[in-house]
């Protein structure tokens, strides 16, 4: 129980450091952000076996792919407060000449990145080749990607049925499934149906998440590792608040990408306690 | 020089990719090959059969294969994808764009069934943006060789050259005519000296260049043949020594003048030595079915319209 405390305390400042980030630069996606900082706390900070000495390779370690680049700050924070670079550099989220793009990447050589995202619907793919690649080299540690529930409508790529085919278990996928994109309502701009229905009928081993109660976002995340080498490929729906828990914010679209004002950010540090000291 | 390459019989430029692939698997256990159901048209079967659990088969479905590829290339290992021209470049080109060139992933992206030369499947399947599409991108290595043994000793390169590669080929037989085991990425081959006019070819078309030049030089004028193999890096040096001598130039290639090897030659000569070209290339049209030959003939790219761009050049010399 003490270690899911400490996880909160964690993710509040994960938070703090979300809604900073943004408004330092009056720019970015806080909403997606905010609702998956329970998750990539939990992963980088409980579940995930992963080195902060980077290496890009990620051998004899678990690693991690955003495919929902825009929620760049949450994952900026947790590589920060996990180690990867200085916290301090979270000042500089989509500045220029900063490592931390507004969208993440390689390309400036921030560790903690290994591929490119924000054209959605590729981290998938990528996470697949990583966990082949894995298979090949007789690494037994895991592939984790998050995906956005909207990105999902980016269909017709084939990566669930080559995950079944060549019975990529080394891989556990995660969506966060917040119902919500940048122009409304997942169900109203394109409804994605059954999901639990549709990666079963793919032939996924499938598991639910509450991913704004860090217990049980702990819970399901090692019964996921548990269902992995079983010769499925694993996927969770993770049940998100968008903007979670930020009063004005929580649940609405609209703060899918704008940034909050003086008042706004004030109001939002407010709601957020300052565990482990503001960046 | 022009007597050293003549031709040793035909094989179809995507053999060399399929033999070369395999001796690349051979040589370094980190290659791996993907295809998406193309793995007969790829020559690829050599590979799959002698290493099943470094090949990767993706269905149809180009664009998970290119992302597989980047994530295996992260993973450490070399990964080779094999799909036609067309599948390899304009349908993927935001997943090569970002998780391949934006993220230097260590792919080879390897292209069949390029340009006019594909024949009777028609202006869907024939390429001719392709080179344009690749060379634009940042980081990226484009080359294009022009028969089987080029291809051949192309794929043992770029699987020991770290970066992103994109190699175009075509599907039809066609003469060998290159010495086996030869290639520097990025050094174009000097094939004939001359005086007159400057020749540079990619591809298939480094033949139809060559019959050119024979026919040119029995006539009495002194052509300088180029092989520019590696469209970017561009070998500025050959081009360079070469106008300095002709004062003029034709290119020639199996693509859009919009964005090919022409482009990238009048780019160089225009910023450092400004000399008169001309373009034997497809000129802003889509291609359609056909035989091979036939339809280098009618969109311009045969051997006649060689001669007649090289005689026109020299004029405006």
């Amino acid at each position: 129980m003490d270690r899911i405390k400490d996880l909160q305390a964690i993710a509040s400042q994960v938070r703090r450091d979300i809604v900073r980030q943004v408004h330092a630069c009056q720019s970015g996606h806080p909403g997606g952000s905010l609702g998956c900082a329970d998750f990539l706390t939990a992963l980088y900070f409980e579940v995930m076996q992963h080195d902060t000495a980077f290496q890009m390779r990620g051998s004899n370690e678990d690693v991690f792919f955003l495919s929902n680049g825009h929620i760049s700050p949450v994952w900026y924070s947790v590589l920060a407060r996990s180690g990867y670079f200085p916290v301090s550099e979270l000042a500089t989220f989509r500045q220029l000449n900063t490592r931390l793009q507004g969208h993440p990447t390689t390309h400036e050589g921030l560790p903690g990145i290994r591929v490119a995202s924000g054209s959605l619907g590729q981290g998938l793919s990528v996470a697949i080749g990583m966990a082949l690649s894995k298979k090949l080299d007789r690494d037994d540690k895991l592939v984790y990607v998050l995906t956005g529930d909207g990105e999902l409508q980016e269909a017709g790529l084939g990566s669930d049925d080559v995950c079944c085919h060549h019975k990529v278990d080394n891989l556990v996928v995660t969506v966060d499934v917040n119902g919500r994109q940048i122009d409304g309502d997942t169900n109203s701009v394109l409804s994605l149906g059954d999901l639990e229905a549709k990666w079963q009928a793919f032939g996924w081993k499938v598991l639910h998440m509450q991913g704004n109660v860090m217990s049980n976002v702990v819970n399901q995340l090692h019964e996921a590792k548990n269902a992995t080498r079983q010769g499925l490929p694993v996927v969770i729906l993770m049940n998100t608040e968008m903007g979670y828990p930020i009063d004005f914010m929580v649940g609405s679209h609209k703060w899918h990408g704008i940034a909050p004002n003086d008042e706004q950010l004030a109001s939002a540090l407010s709601q957020l306690a300052e565990t482990l000291g503001d960046y | 020089m022009l007597s050293a390459y003549e031709s040793k019989g035909k094989k179809a430029t995507r053999d060399g990719f399929g033999d070369g692939l395999y001796e690349a698997g051979q040589n370094n256990a980190d290659v791996v090959a993907l295809t998406a159901d193309l793995l007969g048209s790829l020559k690829m079967n050599k590979f799959a059969d002698a290493f099943p659990d470094r090949f990767i088969q993706t269905g149809i479905a180009e664009a998970n294969m290119m992302g597989i590829a980047a994530g295996l290339a992260t993973g450490g290992k070399t990964p080779f994808t094999g799909t036609f021209a067309n599948f390899s470049t304009g349908r993927v080109y935001d997943q090569i764009r970002q998780s391949i060139a934006y993220s230097h992933k260590n792919v080879k992206i390897c292209a069949s069934h390029a340009g006019l030369t594909l024949g009777e499947d028609g202006a869907t399947h024939q390429i001719l943006e392709d080179i344009g599409l690749m060379k634009m991108l940042p980081g990226m290595t484009v080359i294009n060789p022009c028969d089987y043994n080029q291809t051949k000793a192309a794929t043992m390169a770029i699987a020991a050259h770290h970066g992103p590669v994109y190699l175009r080929f075509g599907r039809p037989t066609w003469p060998i005519f290159m010495p086996e085991g030869e290639f520097t990425i990025g050094k174009g081959v000097l094939m004939n000296e001359g005086t007159d006019v400057t020749i540079v070819a990619t591809g298939h078309l480094v033949w139809t260049a060559l019959e050119a030049a024979r026919q040119l030089e029995a006539e009495g004028i002194s052509v300088q043949l180029i092989n520019i193999h590696t469209i970017k890096p561009l070998d500025h040096e050959i081009i360079l020594d070469s106008v300095s001598k002709t004062g003029c130039l034709v290119s020639c290639e199996e693509h859009q003048r919009n964005g090919g090897l022409g482009d990238s030659i009048a780019q160089l000569l225009a910023s450092k030595q400004p000399a008169p070209m001309e373009y034997v290339a497809v000129n802003d049209s889509f291609g359609e079915s056909g035989e091979p030959e036939a339809l280098l003939i009618k969109y311009g790219l045969g051997k006649d319209n060689i001669i007649s761009a090289a005689k026109k050049v020299m004029q405006r010399a």
